[in-house]
């Protein structure tokens, strides 16, 4: 193994130290997402709140779960589970990318000693039927960070913008310790005793490999899929029938759809997502029904969406929604 | 007179769209400028990834006055029994002239009032305030965005304006950010604000000391660097890449430039596989040596002021050396799978949800690549045997491979690169292999009108094949191309089976071949699905027509009235419109030609007014009715010459055919100046216009000559 430079910071220091840059920049450092994503981008916490007028900043850590892109732990550079450092800045404030370039001095990254590029990338997701515009930044030839605009989520135009910054943290930490494979990065130091990323997540990419590719059962897959699909269907025609319903007067519809669990339902979908990434690492699903799968999936967070937005408004309510549009602050001029 | 500055400072710009933006708006600011009374003495431009500039020497600060005659109310409704009316004193109002000094104008209507009146120029700043935003978004950008809130839009968020008169700051707002005189350095080098002095040479120099170049400073820089940095090989070379170039250059705002290099070892990979990924992954030239073969080096293109320490150096050798060992890795587990085995993967990869996978696409193109080439070798052309058949089945098969699900634009290359790796058929001889293998390779080609065509009749046998079924079977399903949605990039298809016909000249007929290339289809699932079939002819011609059109006026240079005249006359065989097309406009130079081209014109006209004005024409010439000698000599030239057109004609010799349609000039001229048609004598005039119609029809299979444009058009 390569003994990465000492002054480097660890895989752990390199979380740390983005999340407190973050946390003095207002962001709420959230912990990950606790159901399986195939992106930080699926977590509640960018999908939900993106929409709706309500501002926000968060920052978390979130692994990623990508069936197919197992490799049982062999290739230095490709995994079943990454993890991704996910910012969401609602609105994006005027120096957004500057604020960004400062994230990457705060992890030691002498900008001047380095070559940045913001590459032309926009973001899609057909599952989420979501997308943005935006950048893959640069460093030194590496891909270090996705920066995207979110343009439309779940289906819905988004207003205020949101922008997401995702930092690939593999990447950044064996660049920062100029090692060739992840499983080589020092993930904590004591004292003179490294662990690395192998010693704490090998034996997690070689029996998800092995789980993903020859055992996960796909007639039972297949059935979770539907089950889970039905249940999240159910309780949106619920919520559909409280949209529906005349307001009394009395606040009572209002109450009952503040109190719906949408944040349930979109549970429900995220397992869908799940699910149809196992199978197709599984191969169980032809190119023909891939696209009515992902179609599937899609039409329950587009679903989910458009129900939060709505849920939003009895949340937010007319007179805090314009309280909180004056606030957006307007781009400013260098002075 | 002072100088115009604009500069839209944003996030970066997408490299491909930097060029078409920053012309859109030269014009833009040209065109307001000339409308305003503004004109500036020259526009230039200035742009980088986080800026579009447009610099307007000489402007003057205000418009000049100008007199302008305004016309009011007719004569007629302004007095009444010598009084001004109401009408009249209201427009002496309006243009603030006493009654008795106003003038009158006289029309092709009548008699008016009229007014000299004068207007003060408006300060130049003011205007721009007022205009400049609109022209900045009137741009038309591939694709916009917000970045705040719905209602501000632009390629990238507006980060900064500048926008300056002389010294003066042109008071204007965009999307939200108000104009300065502040501009901003290079992100990393330079301050990161900029004071602009003044419009103008200071705007330049202002920003050459916050380290932004300008486009041509900074290509002169990149290959100077690049010239520079392959000095430390001796002997190499670095590949001239014009595309790539361009994207470095909208990439950057002071580039510098790298030398790094790989180990030896992965040369040992396919030369397209790692130019594949140094050019379109990491943006690397590739550097060649003495002998024209790759050498185990690389040159990036930086955003920054050289890297004395050799960190950024190392960091892309640690990205390329990551990205080789995958193309190693995919390589090695493609070999596990065969070519042929991957034929069967093929049934679970999709053609078109509706035109069924990619193993039925194979054999639909393996029968239509074996038709076409027996039609090849029936015209005596020497043609490989067995190559495009067994070409046509493994063509595809590379779509299955890790390489190509990686490097998708390898496709078609990777197969012809496994095919000749993986030395298949070995009972065939060695010659047909890499003919074989060379026919896959190329079968994509070509991409574009610039591209390279396949190196083989066979491989442009199988690429016609190829793209044919692709466009039979969308066309088939309706998914015709329309404005700008062409989402399988059909017209680029046609114009490669236009190209591959026309330069194999292969003696095809169009309608033919999507007959065939249709026929295909039967029995499959998506049969149902398919239009009828006179539809599908129909749209093929009128598709494949335009095609034409675009390939002899773009490619070929014929100007529009040759090709429209030729293919009014049959858009079926390529070679065959080519032939003519050349043989009209080698003949169009003579007089004759541009005679015989107003007569056609005449003709034409004459029997079109008869058909309106429901004039009949008769069936058959009768030559007892012909009474004037003039018609006489015509109509007993015509059987002469149409014999002789005719036997040109059929040797496809169409410059003599041509000429002796020319030579028919005397007959026709002296008929228009004889007889006159439209008699009303019914019979005779029915028996003149049938003598018109027949001339036109024999004379009109080569071109439709009244598609001509002439310089005496009009008389």
């Amino acid at each position: 193994m390569n003994s990465p430079p000492s002054n480097s910071p660890t895989f752990q220091d390199l979380i740390l130290r983005l999340q407190s840059f973050w946390a003095e920049r207002g962001c709420v450092v959230e912990q990950p997402y606790d159901i399986e994503v195939g992106a930080g981008t699926m977590a509640p916490e960018t999908f939900l709140r993106v929409l709706g007028p309500l501002p926000y900043k968060v920052a978390y850590v979130q692994p990623s779960r990508r069936p197919a892109d197992g490799r049982y732990g062999e290739n230095p550079n490709r995994l079943f589970k990454h993890m991704q450092l996910q910012v969401i800045l609602k609105p994006p404030p005027a120096d957004v990318q500057e604020l960004y370039l400062e994230s990457l001095a705060a992890i030691g990254i002498d900008l001047r000693q380095h070559d940045i590029k913001f590459e032309e990338d926009n973001w899609e997701s057909p599952t989420l039927g979501a997308w943005g515009i935006g950048w893959q930044v640069m460093l030194d030839g590496l891909e270090v960070t996705q920066f995207t605009y979110f343009q439309q989520c779940g289906g819905v135009d988004l207003d205020p913008i949101s922008a997401e910054l995702t930092y690939g943290l593999e990447r950044l930490g064996a660049f920062l310790q100029d090692v060739d494979s992840v499983y080589d990065i020092v993930w904590s130091r004591e004292g003179g005793r490294a662990t690395t990323y192998g010693d704490v997540r090998l034996a997690d990419e070689l029996q998800f490999s092995v789980y993903n590719f020859e055992f996960a059962d796909v007639e039972k897959a297949w059935k979770h899929f539907e089950l889970y699909e039905a249940e999240c269907k159910t309780l949106l025609e619920q919520y559909a029938k409280l949209v529906k319903k005349p307001e009394a007067g009395d606040g009572r519809t209002a109450g009952e759809k503040k109190r719906f669990p949408l944040l349930a339902a979109y549970d429900l979908c995220l397992r869908c997502s799940h699910l149809f990434n196992i199978l197709d690492a599984r191969g169980a699903i032809s190119v023909t029904e891939r696209v009515g799968v992902i179609a599937r999936v899609r039409a329950l967070a587009v679903s989910i969406a458009k129900a939060y937005v709505d849920q939003q408004g009895e949340v937010a309510g007319e007179e805090l929604k314009n309280k909180l549009r004056v606030t957006i602050p307007k781009a400013t001029v260098p002075v | 007179m002072p100088d115009l500055l604009l500069e839209i400072g944003c996030e970066e710009i997408p490299a491909r769209m930097i060029d078409a933006g920053i012309s859109q708006l030269c014009e833009r600011v040209r065109d307001l400028l000339v409308r305003e009374r503004l004109t500036a003495n020259a526009i230039s431009r200035f742009e980088t990834p986080r800026r579009l500039a447009v610099l307007a020497e000489g402007i003057p600060e205000k418009q000049p006055d100008i007199t302008e005659a305004v016309s009011g109310p007719s004569v007629k409704v302004a007095y009444q029994d010598g009084q001004p009316t109401a009408a009249a004193h209201a427009f002496a109002k309006k243009v603030g002239v006493d009654i008795s000094r106003l003038g009158r104008i006289t029309t092709a209507k009548g008699e008016y009032l009229a007014a000299q009146v004068r207007r003060d120029g408006r300060r130049a700043a003011e205007i721009l305030g007022e205009t400049l935003p609109r022209e900045i978004s009137a741009i038309y950008w591939p694709k916009n965005m917000y970045w705040r809130t719905p209602g501000e839009v632009f390629v990238r968020p507006v980060r900064w304006l500048v926008a300056m008169l002389g010294e003066e700051v042109i008071p204007l707002e965009f999307d939200g950010v108000r104009a300065t005189s502040r501009s901003r350095g290079h992100r990393l080098l330079g301050n990161r604000e900029v004071k602009i002095p003044a419009a103008g040479s200071a705007y330049v120099e202002a920003l050459r000391q916050a380290k932004v170049l300008g486009r041509e400073a900074r290509e002169h820089e990149i290959r100077r660097q690049l010239d520079a940095a392959t000095r430390e090989v001796s002997g190499a070379r670095w590949r001239e890449d014009k595309e790539l170039l361009d994207t470095v250059v909208h990439l950057t705002e002071f580039p510098s430039a790298l030398l790094g290099s790989f180990d030896r070892e992965f040369l040992a990979l396919a030369e397209e596989v790692l130019v594949t990924v140094m050019r379109d992954h990491q943006k690397y030239f590739a550097v060649e040596d003495a002998g024209g073969k790759l050498a185990p080096y690389f040159l990036a293109v930086l955003n920054t002021e050289g890297d004395s320490s050799g960190i950024i150096r190392h960091g892309h050798e640690r990205v390329l050396r990551a990205r080789f060992n995958d193309a190693r890795f995919f390589w090695e587990t493609d070999q596990k799978i065969s070519l042929r085995d991957r034929l069967q993967l093929l049934k679970h990869v999709t053609f078109q949800k509706d035109l069924g996978s990619y193993y039925d696409k194979s054999l639909r193109v393996q029968r239509l690549a074996s038709w076409l080439s027996e039609i090849v070798r029936q015209s005596g052309r020497p043609i490989r045997p067995g190559v495009v058949h067994k070409a046509a089945c493994l063509a595809k098969a590379d779509l299955t491979t890790e390489l190509v699900k990686e490097f998708t634009e390898l496709q078609g290359i990777v197969g012809g690169l496994y095919a000749r790796h993986q030395q298949l058929d070995q009972e065939l001889p060695e010659t047909t292999r890499l003919a074989i293998a060379d026919a896959i390779y190329d079968h994509y080609k070509p991409e574009s009108m610039e591209d390279s065509m396949p190196r083989s009749l066979e491989g442009a046998l199988l690429s016609l094949a190829d793209k044919a079924d692709s466009i039979a079977g969308m066309f088939a399903l309706g998914l015709v191309p329309s404005g700008s949605k062409d989402p399988f990039a059909l017209r680029r298809q046609a114009n490669a089976v236009v190209r591959i016909i026309a330069e194999q000249s292969l003696p095809l007929s169009l309608a033919q071949l999507f007959a065939d290339a249709r026929q295909s289809y039967d029995g499959s699932a998506g049969e149902e699905k398919f239009s009828r079939a006179a539809e599908f002819s129909q749209t093929i011609r009128e598709f494949f027509r335009e095609r034409l059109d675009f390939y002899l006026r773009e490619a070929r240079g014929f100007a529009y009235d040759a090709v429209n005249a030729v293919l009014a006359a049959g858009a079926d065989d390529v070679v065959d419109v080519l032939a003519r097309a050349a043989a009209v406009s080698s003949a169009r130079s003579s007089s004759d030609f541009e005679s015989i081209s107003i007569a056609f014109k005449r003709m034409k006209n004459i029997l079109r007014q008869a058909r309106e004005t429901g004039k009949r024409v008769a069936g058959q010439l009768d030559f007892s009715l012909l009474e004037e000698e003039p018609e006489l000599s015509l109509a007993g030239l015509i059987p002469l010459a149409a014999e002789k057109v005719e036997a040109f004609r059929n040797e496809h010799n169409y410059v003599p055919a041509l000429i002796e349609i020319s030579k028919l000039r005397p007959a026709v001229d002296r008929f228009f100046d004889k007889v006159m048609v439209m008699v009303d004598d019914e019979r005779v005039r029915a028996n003149r216009l049938a003598l018109l119609a027949m001339l036109l029809k024999e004379f009109s299979t080569i071109a439709d000559f009244s598609e001509i444009v002439t310089e005496t058009r009009n008389q």
